[in-house]
């Protein structure tokens, strides 16, 4: 067997203000197929942790079934993770976030584990708004279970033996927008230079963030007749705007030509920086975005790109007002006031 | 940007470090293979070809190939590839049967070889397969040169150096031991096709300073005194020995002083500590053997007293380095004096040519060196050829052995009426090393793991024995370590433009982060290094290596590869889906032909 990956790194290779390199975040060597956009996204994902230098231990890589929810495997060895249930991990991760929300939540989902099995779930963690960065990575089809068509699959399209997609499909990006989603993003696996900033964004987004990630399977949807090949999406893809992420430590060049950029403070301080290619494009107007969307899939394009991004939106503690302190960090007497506390309570509804 | 040449095979030879910067371009990585697998003799006998005395340069090659090993880069410290080289060497099976032979049938040229030092036995090694008729002459009475006469036998001892000179003597050489030639004139009117003058630098430097005359009888040339040692003229040597000189002959004279009674040896040098010629591992070997070794001091004058030698007096220097960077030595005004019975002055040597006339059209330049064709190794005498020490004055054994291959080839060619400047080059195949689903014909995993030393016998048993070998080499066992530690460098990442489909599937993988995908820079003119400055990964770590660029890809993208940090551990070829990314093995038909 000679497939390990070597402990040698660059030697230039720069460390994190934790004194880490990239090389601290990766996982264990993937064993998807040589190819799978999904490594791809686990790349971007240690880098993006690399570069915001957070703690591997205050993050939780949270998954569902299929080659995608196995990825968090494949980065950050030494966080928290739970692969969870085909279709569950909203709910999982809802629990987990209840218990601890100093936890940065990483969710790596599928086409098939969240617009098929897990549809339900999927749209009422976005009408929770939980604060959790949730990715998808979409191929368009199952592929652990080798290569059915997936309900995100494009209608009309044939997957590698044969079958059409005889149904409409269902837009992740759409779904998320329609039910208020405070940051929507839409990126293809295999480019990084826009991945990475988009997760970094997102990651720093207070609130919940969605990325539909392009991720084409080689093996099973990469054939000429898909709309999620490599060659397909090289072809077709159309990104709005150009985005940058600037951490809080950074200064920021107020002198940007007016117009072409848009600076986004995000909650905890920090900046996107958007160049926009699109001048109409706002990213507060979700109706626009919507309809960007729409229009762009009308002329067989994939939009990509920050599609929405609202900082000021409320997320699900902030909106159930729960206590600063996690659940989990609150000693029992204080969780558990005890029989008479229960009993005086009791008595005010007699 | 300007793509890779990949149709010659300059790039590839290049990426292969410690082969590129073997003189001779021994084919490393290849016998490293073999030892790990235990075919020793095949691995002694694919050295042999190139460097013509594995066992001899397994003990005291200068080993250029190892600070340019990958290994050092990426790790400390390089492939211990001399000690593997010896264990080739120490470990083989009788050979003798797999040898060239003289053809029966020679082709009617006859050649001299002037001097019998590894330049002039290689020439014999490489033409009398052929069919040459070779003289060898030294005036000395054994073949070997200066690997006899200099190197002592504690580092070389004289079997393994008579075993691996016989082989070629053995294959018909005619040698005329003890006869100096004393007119290059009256030998070209011998009549030979030929003529290849391997004399070595075998002059030593003396030091005019006051005193000079008074303490002759004190004072001994180095080399001078090394080979009456080595041909057992002289067996002893005073208490009291000072060394003058920092570079590897000064080593050499003071270890074997210490054997010949030397109790109380000093080396003193003008340079400082780590500016000193000699190799380290040479400082290091005189230093575990009690000999003190004093810096920064240039002798002023051999002091008498009452008619009687009684030592060196000395003046510190400082070394300053100008702004062009060449050492100025200034006086500090502090003085230092040595007492000592013998000074042994090793301070250079230099080629010699009294018995070359200077009127019969053989052009020497204001160096007094022969002029020559760098190509061919030619001199202004269109039947003398030059190589090792006489050519370009003193170097190694290993550069003579390279000069002696490339020589042979330009005598070759003239003696077939071709100008030796029509060379032809060597040809070379890439060949996938692909086994099967994550398997590869080479041991592509590497991990930290640290040089393995050499065993070797006590240092207060080495300085009693002047013929002992001080070190043992590596046995079968930390043989098979080592040749672990070598990560393949002739197995290389072949990248096929067309197949790529820009998954980014290898950039990911890389453990060293060499790959990038980029916009094209359009430009073709300013240098790869300063176009790519700031746009890939990250920038260069060394400046040993060149980038490996592709042409366009589909986006539009290029591929950029940094050979310098490189593994070969074929992650990015185990992780392509399409195969764009291959590890091939290089391999070249005529290694020989490769020296340039
Ligand atoms: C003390 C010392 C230690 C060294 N240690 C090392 C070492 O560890 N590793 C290493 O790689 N190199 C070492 N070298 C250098 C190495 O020995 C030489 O670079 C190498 O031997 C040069 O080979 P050559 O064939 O050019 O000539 P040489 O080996 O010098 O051989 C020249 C031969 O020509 C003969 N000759 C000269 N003039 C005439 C003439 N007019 N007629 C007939 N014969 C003649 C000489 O007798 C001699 O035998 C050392 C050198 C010295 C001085
Ligand atoms: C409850 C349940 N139903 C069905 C399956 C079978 N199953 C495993 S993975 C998968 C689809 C995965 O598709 P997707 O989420 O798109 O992941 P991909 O492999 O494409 O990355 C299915 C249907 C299962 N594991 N559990
Ligand atoms: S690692 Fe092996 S092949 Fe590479 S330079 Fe070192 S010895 Fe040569
Ligand atoms: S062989 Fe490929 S993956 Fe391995 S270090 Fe070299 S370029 Fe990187
Ligand atoms: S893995 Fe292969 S196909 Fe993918 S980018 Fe690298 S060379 Fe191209
Ligand atoms: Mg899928």
């Amino acid at each position: 067997m000679s497939f390990a990956k070597s402990k040698f790194h660059h030697k230039n290779l720069p460390v994190n203000d934790l004194g880490l390199t990239y090389r601290d975040y990766e996982g264990a060597i993937s064993t998807l197929c040589a190819g799978c956009g999904h490594d791809s996204i686990s790349a971007a994902i240690v880098h993006a942790c690399a570069e915001l230098s957070i703690e591997p231990h205050k993050i939780a890589k949270m998954s569902g079934i299929g080659c995608s929810s196995k990825a968090p495997n494949y980065f950050l060895n030494n966080s928290h993770g739970f692969n969870t249930v085909h279709g569950r991990m909203p709910s999982v991760t809802t629990g987990a976030n209840l218990a601890n929300k100093d936890l940065t939540y990483l969710a790596m989902s599928g086409d098939g584990d969240s617009a098929s099995i897990g549809l339900g779930q999927f749209a009422h963690v976005v009408r929770r708004q939980l604060n959790m960065v949730y990715m998808v990575a979409n191929n368009g089809v199952y592929g652990l279970t080798k290569g059915q068509l997936a309900a995100t699959s494009d209608r009309g399209v044939k997957n590698k033996i044969g079958d059409t997609s005889l149904f409409n499909d269902i837009d992740l990006c759409v779904m998320a927008l329609q039910l208020g989603a405070s940051f929507v993003a839409r990126c293809f696996s295999g480019d990084k230079n826009q991945l990475i900033p988009i997760i970094k964004a997102a990651i720093a987004h207070q609130g919940f963030a969605f990325i539909d990630i392009i991720s084409p399977c080689v093996t099973f949807n990469n054939h000429p007749g898909s709309t999620r090949s490599y060659d397909y999406v090289q072809e077709h893809v159309t990104a709005r705007a150009v985005t940058d992420f600037v951490p809080i430590k950074e200064e920021i060049n107020h002198e940007v030509p007016e117009g072409k950029f848009e600076d986004v403070c995000l909650h905890d301080g920090s900046i996107m920086r958007i160049h926009k290619l699109d001048a109409n494009y706002d990213t507060t107007d979700r109706f626009k975005a919507l309809q960007d969307v729409e229009r762009h899939k009308a002329k067989g394009e994939i939009l990509t790109g920050l599609l929405h991004l609202d900082p000021t939106a409320q997320h699900y503690h902030e909106l159930n007002n729960t206590t600063d302190t996690p659940l989990n960090q609150i000693k029992q007497d204080l969780l558990c006031p005890g029989e008479r506390v229960l009993s005086t309570i009791n008595d005010s509804f007699r | 940007m300007k793509k890779t040449d990949v149709s010659t095979y300059d790039h590839f030879l290049k990426v292969v470090d410690c082969q590129q910067a073997c003189p001779a371009h021994t084919p490393v990585p290849e016998y490293i293979r073999l030892i790990a697998d235990k075919r020793y003799s095949d691995a002694y006998l694919l050295n042999w070809q190139s460097n013509v005395f594995p066992g001899v340069l397994g003990r005291v090659c200068d080993r250029p190939c190892e600070p340019a090993c990958r290994r050092g880069r990426v790790e400390e410290e390089p492939v211990a590839i001399f000690r593997l080289k010896r264990v080739t060497a120490d470990l083989k099976d009788d050979i003798s049967a797999r040898l060239p032979k003289a053809p029966e049938h020679k082709n009617g040229k006859t050649v001299a070889l002037i001097g019998a030092g590894p330049a002039s036995l290689t020439v014999a090694r490489d033409l009398v397969p052929l069919g040459y008729e070779v003289t060898i002459f030294d005036r000395d009475f054994k073949g070997g040169g200066m690997m006899r006469s200099q190197i002592p036998a504690f580092r070389l001892p004289e079997s393994v150096l008579d075993e691996e000179i016989d082989y070629i003597l053995n294959m018909g050489v005619k040698t005329e031991f003890g006869t100096p030639i004393t007119s290059l004139h009256k030998l070209l009117k011998d009549n030979y096709d030929a003529i290849f003058v391997g004399t070595g630098a075998p002059k030593g430097r003396a030091i005019n300073i006051p005193g000079v005359k008074e303490a002759d009888a004190h004072i001994a040339l180095g080399i001078d005194w090394l080979s009456n040692v080595s041909f057992g003229h002289n067996d002893k040597a005073p208490k009291r020995v000072v060394v003058l000189g920092g570079g590897n002959t000064a080593m050499d004279c003071c270890r074997t002083a210490k054997r010949l009674g030397g109790t109380d040896v000093k080396v003193v040098v003008r340079s400082s500590y780590a500016a000193m010629k000699a190799s380290p591992w040479e400082k290091k070997d005189a230093a575990a053997e009690g000999i003190d070794i004093i810096v920064n001091h240039t002798p002023k004058e051999f002091v008498m007293k009452n008619g009687k030698f009684v030592g060196v007096a000395f003046e510190q220097v400082e070394s300053i380095y100008d702004r062009g960077g060449n050492r100025v030595l200034k006086q500090t005004g502090k003085t230092l004096f040595v007492e000592c019975d013998l000074v042994l002055v090793a301070v250079g040597q230099d080629t010699s040519f009294p018995w070359i006339e200077r009127d019969i059209g053989l052009d020497f330049n204001e160096w007094g060196q022969p002029e020559l064709n760098d190509k061919t190794l030619q001199s202004s005498i269109d039947k003398v050829f030059f190589g090792g020490d006489a050519a370009f004055g003193p170097e190694n054994i290993i550069t003579a052995v390279a000069h002696g291959h490339k020589a042979a080839i330009s005598i070759d060619l003239f003696c077939q009426g071709v100008n030796p400047e029509q060379r032809t080059d060597s040809d070379f195949a890439l060949i996938s090393q692909k086994m099967g689903m994550h398997e590869w014909s080479y041991q592509n995993i590497t991990d930290h793991e640290v040089r393995h030393a050499v065993p070797h016998i006590s240092w207060e048993k080495a300085v009693k024995e002047l013929a002992t070998e001080v070190e043992l080499g590596f046995d079968d066992q930390l043989a098979l370590q080592e040749a672990k530690r070598c990560l393949n460098c002739d197995v290389h990442t072949v990248f096929t433009e067309s197949t790529c489909i820009e998954c980014s599937a290898c950039d990911d993988i890389c453990p060293v982060d060499c790959i990038n995908f980029i916009e094209d820079i359009p430009d073709n003119t300013r240098p790869a290094q300063e176009l790519l400055k700031g746009k890939l990964h990250l920038d260069k770590a060394t400046d040993e290596q060149d980038y490996l660029i592709s042409d366009k890809l589909k986006t539009g993208n290029i591929m950029v590869k940094d050979e310098d940090m490189c593994l070969h551990c074929g992650l990015c070829a185990e992780r392509c889906p399409t195969g764009a990314w291959d590890m091939q093995k290089l391999t070249l038909s005529n290694v020989e032909a490769t020296i340039k």
